[in-house]
C-alpha cells in the first residue's frame, strides 16, 4: 500500500513538473504569436510548422552560448540567484489540486501532490522566498544597475504581497478553510468564488501581475534607465533560467487564480457526468476544464502586456499602497459584515 | 530516522548561526541568517506545527530578512566606512555581555526541566481551526495587545519618517 502511494505521488509530481516546463516553454512561443496577432504581424514561423519548434530552437541557442561570469567575489551567489528563482517558481505547484480523483486499479487516486492544511499560506511562503532569487542575483552581479533593478523588483513584490494577502483573507473568511482542495470542492457547479468576491478577485489579479513582474508592472526591466534589469550580467542558460522562471510563475499564478476564484476543475454538470458517464471521464474533463481556465489566464496576461502601457515607478507604489491596500481592507470589512448578517450562528 | 533528521537540522541551525556572526561580509551574514530561519522552520515541522513553520518562513525569511537585506544592500557597507570603536565602548560591551550571561546562567542553573507523561488530548493542534479558537478564546487579550503593539510601532515608524519633512 505504501509503495503504491509513493509510486502514485511520484507519477503526479513528475507529470506536474513536466507540464509546468512544457507550459513555460510554449508560453514563450504563445507570447510571440499573440503579440504578432495583436500587432497585425505573422510572428515566428520558420522553425517547424507554424513555428512549433521555436521554443526548442531558443533553448538550444541559450544552451550553446558562452557562459559569461562577471568579475565578482560572489561566484557562488551569482549562480544561486537564478537557481532560487527557478526552484521557487516550480515549488508552488505541489499544493494545487489538478482534479478531483481518478478511479484506477481498484483505488482512488487523488490528483494532487500533497493536500496540506495551510496550502494558501504555503503558496505565500514560497512566493515571498522567491524574491531572494532576484535580490541575490542582482547583488552578486556586482553592477549598480543590476542592484537598482533588483531593489525595484523586490520592493514591488513585497509591496504587492500585502494587498494580495489581504484579498485572500476575505476569501478565506468566506470559505472557512485554507486548504486549496476544500476551496476547490466548495465551488462545485457554477458556485464560483468570483461571483461572491469580485473585488477580491480584481485585487488578486492586479497583484499577481506585479508578483510575476509582468507588464504593466515590469519596471525591474528597463533598457532606458537600467541597461537591462537584474539579469544584465547574466548570459546563456543562467539568464534563460530567469526568463523561464517568469513564465513558469505566470503559469502557476494563472492556475492559482483559476483554482481560487474560477471553480478549479469544476464545470457545470460535473455531478451529472459522474453519475451517468463515469468518475474517470468526468474528472478527466474536469482536468481539461482547469487547463482551459488557466490557458485563458495566460492569454489574459499576454493580452494585457500588449495593450496597457507600463506604469511609472511612483505610480506603481501609489497604486499598491494607497489604493489596493485600503480597498482590500474595505473588502474584508464588508465581507465580514455580510457574513455576520447572513449567518447569525457565527 | 526522526532523530537523525533532528541532528542534521540542528547542525545546520548551529553552523549557520555561527557563520552569521563570524562572516565578514554583512550580506553573507544576512543570507546565513535566512538559512538559519529556514532550519528553525524545519524544527517546527518536526513538532508537527505546520502553521507555525509556514508563518515563520513568511514572516522571518519572507518579510523581515528581505527588508534587512534591502537596507544592507542600499547602505553599501564597505571596509573603509567602518569606524574603529573606542576602547570605552568595547569594554562596556564586554561587561554588559558578561552580566547578561551571568543572569542567564543563574536562571538556568535554578531551573528544573519539567518532564511529565505526554497525554493525548484528542485535539489536533496542527489544525488552524483549533489554533484560531485557542488564540481568540483563551488568549484573546494578549493577542489583541500584540496587534495594538504592532500598530503603534507602525504609526511610530511613519511618524519618524515624516518628521524631517515637517521641519523643513
Amino acid at each position: 500500500m505504501d509503495q503504491a502511494i509513493i509510486i502514485e505521488k511520484s507519477v503526479i509530481i513528475i507529470s506536474v513538473f513536466a507540464l509546468t516546463m512544457l507550459m513555460a516553454m510554449y508560453s514563450t512561443l504563445a507570447e510571440r504569436k499573440i503579440a504578432a496577432w495583436l500587432q497585425d504581424r505573422i510572428g515566428p514561423n520558420r522553425a517547424g510548422k507554424g513555428g512549433i519548434l521555436q521554443p526548442l530552437a531558443d533553448g538550444l541557442k541559450l544552451f550553446a552560448k558562452e557562459e559569461f561570469t562577471p568579475n565578482t567575489q560572489n561566484k557562488f551567489l551569482f549562480v544561486t540567484g537564478p537557481a532560487i528563482s527557478m526552484s521557487m517558481a516550480l515549488m508552488t505547484s505541489a499544493v494545487i489540486p489538478w482534479g478531483d480523483k481518478l478511479h484506477l486499479f481498484g483505488r482512488d487516486i487523488i490528483l494532487q501532490a500533497t493536500d496540506i492544511d495551510v496550502a494558501i499560506l504555503y503558496v505565500f511562503g514560497v512566493l515571498s522566498v522567491g524574491v531572494y532569487g532576484i535580490m541575490i542575483g542582482g547583488w552578486a552581479s556586482n553592477n549598480k544597475f543590476s542592484l537598482m533593478s533588483a531593489m525595484r523588483a523586490a520592493s514591488q513584490m513585497i509591496s504587492y504581497e500585502v494587498a494580495m494577502g489581504m484579498s485572500i483573507i476575505a476569501l478565506v473568511m468566506m470559505t472557512q478553510t485554507l486548504s486549496l482542495k476544500e476551496i476547490a470542492e466548495q465551488q462545485s457547479g457554477m458556485n464560483w468564488n468570483v461571483f461572491y468576491q469580485p473585488v477580491g478577485f480584481l485585487i488578486f489579479l492586479v497583484c499577481s501581475f506585479a508578483e510575476t513582474n509582468r507588464t504593466p508592472f515590469d519596471l525591474a526591466e528597463c533598457e532606458a534607465e537600467l541597461i537591462g534589469g537584474y539579469h544584465t550580467e547574466y548570459s546563456s542558460m543562467r539568464m534563460g533560467f530567469y526568463l523561464f522562471a517568469e513564465y513558469a510563475s505566470m503559469f502557476i499564478s494563472s492556475t492559482i487564480l483559476a483554482v481560487l476564484y474560477f471553480g478549479a476543475y469544476n464545470y457545470p454538470g460535473m455531478d451529472w457526468m459522474e453519475q451517468n458517464v463515469g468518475v474517470n471521464i468526468a474528472n478527466v474533463i474536469g482536468m481539461f476544464a482547469l487547463f482551459a481556465k488557466l490557458c485563458f489566464f495566460i492569454f489574459f496576461y499576454m493580452w494585457v502586456r500588449w495593450t496597457i502601457p507600463r506604469f511609472r515607478y511612483d505610480q506603481l507604489m501609489r497604486l499598491g499602497w494607497k489604493m489596493l491596500i485600503p480597498l482590500s481592507i474595505a473588502n474584508i470589512i464588508i465581507t465580514a459584515i455580510v457574513l455576520l448578517l447572513h449567518d447569525k450562528a457565527i | 530516522m526522526l532523530l537523525t533528521l533532528f541532528y542534521i537540522l540542528s547542525a545546520i541551525t548551529l553552523a549557520t548561526a555561527f557563520l552569521t556572526i563570524f562572516s565578514k561580509n554583512p550580506i553573507h551574514s544576512a543570507i546565513y541568517l535566512v538559512l538559519c530561519f529556514f532550519s528553525i522552520a524545519g524544527h517546527y515541522l518536526m513538532f508537527n506545527a505546520q502553521f507555525l513553520a509556514i508563518v515563520h518562513v513568511i514572516v522571518y525569511s519572507g518579510a523581515i530578512m528581505i527588508l534587512m537585506l534591502f537596507t544592507i544592500m542600499l547602505m553599501n557597507l564597505n571596509k573603509e566606512d567602518e569606524k574603529n570603536k573606542s576602547m570605552l565602548t568595547r569594554i562596556s560591551a564586554v561587561i554588559s555581555f558578561c552580566l547578561v550571561a551571568f543572569v542567564l546562567l543563574a536562571a538556568f542553573i535554578k531551573a528544573q526541566p519539567v518532564i511529565t507523561e505526554y497525554k493525548v488530548s484528542g485535539q489536533d493542534y496542527q489544525s488552524i481551526k483549533v489554533l484560531g479558537q485557542v488564540l481568540l478564546n483563551e488568549y484573546m487579550v494578549p493577542f489583541e495587545f500584540a496587534s495594538v503593539l504592532l500598530l503603534v510601532s507602525m504609526i511610530g515608524a511613519v511618524l519618524l519618517s515624516k518628521k524631517e519633512h515637517i521641519n523643513n
